[in-house]
């Protein structure tokens, strides 16, 4: 399992999804398992719906740059934007919201940067030169951390 | 978007007929599932067995239409395939739903 490749788009909802489409497309190629697409769509999701909604605040016109490489110290996908940085550095904690047991109380939102830290095996985040940078590392069966 | 549903006696079933409720689907699919359980049967199954990802939009407008539907009525799911049961049990949100493998075994225990 080894295969690196870089894909561009423009940052919508709908251009996402394309993108997410060929990284499953990549990834199967290169004989990833499906549970393991699974996760790295599942994060690659919400990191770039958070780069359309938050960085370039639904704008539509920006980019986003998604590079990958897959080897035998698992994937690496950095993502790469030119919108907003994320506030002072910081990426979010990630906590999983309260559910609480009244239903009109129980949260629509607050899952992303949850999900995003539970299935990451860690990511990190730079600003430099007017861009974001997010990387974000998953262990992969067989690579040296646990099969995720 | 377009939601399949089918009364039986006692419950609804409605059925999602696309592959993704995802950031550029989940006010779409909230809006429909308004209308579509506005009226009918206070148990509604939800059937995701064509969904194949649900990212936390998508899970936030799922939440949002079951409390849309109002005090004394329900949403069970149904149909999860492996990495949308994977974002319900992450999240914990499986503890919220009921959820069924099939929602055709929902209807039949329901019509008896």
């Amino acid at each position: 399992m080894t295969a690196e490749f870089h894909l561009e788009s423009t940052a919508s909802e709908m251009s996402v999804r394309a993108l997410l489409a060929e990284v499953r497309a990549h990834l199967r190629a290169a004989d990833v398992p499906e549970a393991t697409c699974g996760t790295v769509e599942i994060v690659l999701a919400e990191a770039l719906n958070n780069i359309v909604e938050h960085a370039y605040d639904g704008a539509e016109r920006g980019k986003i740059g998604l590079h990958a490489r897959l080897g035998q110290a698992g994937l690496v996908c950095t993502l790469s934007d030119r919108g907003a940085m994320l506030s002072a550095l910081h990426l979010p904690e990630g906590r999983l919201p309260e559910i609480g047991s009244r239903p009109e109380a129980l949260p629509e939102g607050g899952f992303g940067w949850f999900l995003i830290r539970s299935l990451t095996r860690d990511i990190h985040y730079t600003h430099a030169h007017g861009g974001n940078r997010l990387t974000l590392r998953f262990d992969l069966p067989g690579s040296d951390g646990s099969d995720s | 978007m377009e939601l399949l549903e089918t009364c039986h006696d006692t419950v609804k079933i409605v059925t999602v007929p696309e592959a993704r409720i995802d950031a550029a689907a989940a006010i779409r699919f909230k809006d429909a599932m308004r209308a579509a359980t506005a009226q009918g049967p206070d148990h509604v199954v939800l059937d995701l067995s064509n969904v194949a990802f649900v990212d936390s939009s998508g899970l936030g407008a799922i939440v949002a239409a079951m409390k849309q539907m109002g005090d004394g009525r329900r949403l069970d799911l149904a149909g999860l395939t492996p990495d949308v049961a994977k974002v319900f049990r992450l999240t914990r949100m499986d503890s919220v739903f009921v959820i069924h493998d099939r929602a055709d075994g929902v209807a039949y225990r329901a019509t008896g």
